[in-house]
């Protein structure tokens, strides 16, 4: 490439940051070096908590760090959005009244040098239908379109999502994520954060997992999925020690509760197959996605506390 | 100029929403019609050498206008609450821009004041120049430069429940010791403490307006000072209200 610009992406190095709080310092991000190339649709994965937001906020500009560098495109943050190379869904966030969904999109693209087209990004949101609406009658749903509209008004070539589909239901999320895909493949860059590993698993190639702070993994879904992808199992079996299921294959750990038993397991499918063999008399068998968090906490469970 | 489509769908905004609308505008008129219209033959209020209506007309502009330009901040703690100033800050929308739109807006709804409270005071038999009016308009517009400031600094200062109780109290304050009651005399504790304040000469700015006599050197440095003083007060509530964590 010519132009130094156009080949680089999104560079985050040695950013930290640290609120002050009642409780004492709370260190919300702890030094993260992310380096994300152009065209790249990134997952930041994480339970609450994890620093995504606050990672994102200063990704943005909105937010200096205490350390650390952000560069968009060869920019400062400020720059790249000044030039409409930035477009945002924040994680909160209302529209205000008294516009209909045009007008707002109309006024918001003013303020871009060179935004996308007002009917080309209704048609990609699916707002073309309530476009004469006023944003103070919109459902939930809707809402959430307008924002993803504004988001993407400007034209930009790398878009933030925070939580994107927090407040949407089952159909709308699966077009949010089909409109999301049919702009990453015009080969924009995506960063979103999520709580969800299906929705980084189906909607990233890669997949930044964060805890407490820091990056703990970064890589491609699969491999992200195999390290958290913790399951539970769930079984009436009187009569077996905790210990003896603890050393089935794929299991982590286990233990009692009463006739039934639990069992943590990194790969389920191979517990379970191991657990019919060995011990047909197993009844009542559940086997349920475990909850992130304690997958996240496993992983950082030698670092510090930050508490 | 890419702040100007902003700015005209802040007007758009401001005249579309109906209450918002009618309480600023109506109330001064229903304050007016009230008091005014029962003593409309009273030609020498508190001998002031003013007519009462007229009288009147001029100290409810001072107080409605003086609404006007505060309520901004009611509407900047709203958008700030649902989190549309964030959403602005990732676009690149100015500060100027933005202080731009929230002024020209309250301006807009001073002006309609203005207007709608000299109609009622033509209804109540108040006589008046046109060149005087004019003058006595372009006074008060000076004058009002202070409490654009306060309005975009309480609207950055304070929460949506806050805001309401802190404008219409302060408003009022203002304008009781600017004089918009009744006379505040050329002497005394009131007077002196009266003089010091951006809205008495909001009020003086009416009445010297309509006597045809200029403003004192005291009015502009005392409008002057507040304005600046409110400007830096704006100025940093915005930044501090900006860089906080939300």
């Amino acid at each position: 490439m010519e132009d130094t610009g156009a080949g680089a992406g999104i560079s985050l190095a040695g950013l930290t940051k640290t609120f002050r709080s009642p409780e004492g310092p709370v260190h919300a991000v702890r030094g993260i070096d992310v380096e994300i190339a152009r065209g790249q649709t990134v997952a930041l994965l994480g339970p609450n908590g994890a620093g995504k937001s606050t990672t994102i906020d200063m990704l943005l500009g909105l937010m200096p760090p205490d350390a650390g560098t952000v560069s968009v495109f060869d920019r400062e943050p400020r720059a790249a959005i000044d030039a409409g190379l930035v477009g945002a869904m924040l994680q909160t966030g209302a529209l205000i009244q008294y516009l209909s969904v045009r007008e707002l999109l109309t006024m918001v693209a003013g303020m871009f040098p060179a935004p996308a087209g007002i009917g080309e990004v209704m048609a990609q949101t699916g707002l073309v239908r309530i476009a004469g609406r006023r944003t103070q009658k919109l459902s939930g749903g809707e809402t959430q379109r307008v924002r993803f509209a504004i988001a993407l008004i400007s034209n930009p070539d790398l878009l933030v999502l925070d939580e994107p589909t927090v407040a949407m239901d089952v159909e709308s999320r699966r077009e949010f994520w089909d409109a999301m895909r049919a702009f990453a493949a015009r080969g924009k860059t995506v960063l979103f954060a999520t709580h969800y590993l299906e929705e980084a698993d189906q909607n990233a190639d890669r997949v930044i997992l964060m805890a407490r702070g820091q990056v703990v993994a970064d890589g491609p879904p699969t491999e992200i999925k195999g390290r958290v992808g913790v399951r539970t199992l769930r079984a009436t079996l009187p009569g077996v020690e905790a210990g003896e299921l603890a050393q089935l294959p794929g299991a982590n750990s286990a233990e009692r509760r009463g006739d039934a038993v639990v069992v943590v397991c990194a790969d389920s499918d191979q517990t379970i197959r191991a657990l019919l063999d060995r011990f047909p008399a197993a009844s009542d068998i559940e086997i349920t996605g475990g909850a992130l968090e304690d997958a996240f906490l496993a992983l950082t469970a030698d670092e510090p506390s930050v508490a | 100029m890419r702040g100007l489509l902003y700015t005209r769908y802040e007007l758009v905004r401001a005249v579309r929403n109906r209450r918002f609308f009618f309480f600023s505008l109506g109330f001064p008129l229903v304050f007016y019609y009230v008091i005014a219209s029962p003593q409309r033959a009273n030609h020498d209020f508190a001998k002031s050498g003013l007519s009462l209506p007229l009288y009147y007309m001029v100290g409810l502009i001072g107080l409605g206008t003086m609404i006007a330009m505060i309520s901004t901040g009611a509407r900047i703690a709203a958008e700030r609450q649902v989190g549309w100033t964030r959403q602005l800050r990732i676009t690149p929308l100015t500060t100027r821009d933005y202080f731009r739109a929230k002024i020209l807006t309250a301006y807009m709804m001073s002006c309609l004041t203005i207007l709608g409270l000299t109609i009622a005071g033509l209804t109540l038999g108040v006589h008046l120049a046109a060149g005087r009016w004019l003058g006595m308009v372009a006074l008060i517009l000076v004058s009002l430069a202070p409490f654009a400031a306060l309005g975009v600094m309480l609207g950055h200062l304070l929460n949506v429940d806050a805001i309401g109780p802190a404008t219409g109290g302060g408003a009022s304050l203002l304008a009781f010791l600017g004089g918009t009651w009744f006379p505040l005399g050329h002497s005394g504790f009131l007077f002196e403490l009266g003089r010091l304040l951006p809205s008495y000469w909001l009020v003086q700015a009416a009445h010297v307006g309509l006597t045809g006599h200029g403003w004192p050197a005291r009015a502009w440095l005392t409008i002057a000072a507040w304005t600046v003083l409110l400007t830096l007060g704006a100025v940093y509530a915005f930044r501090r209200d900006t860089q906080r964590v939300a």
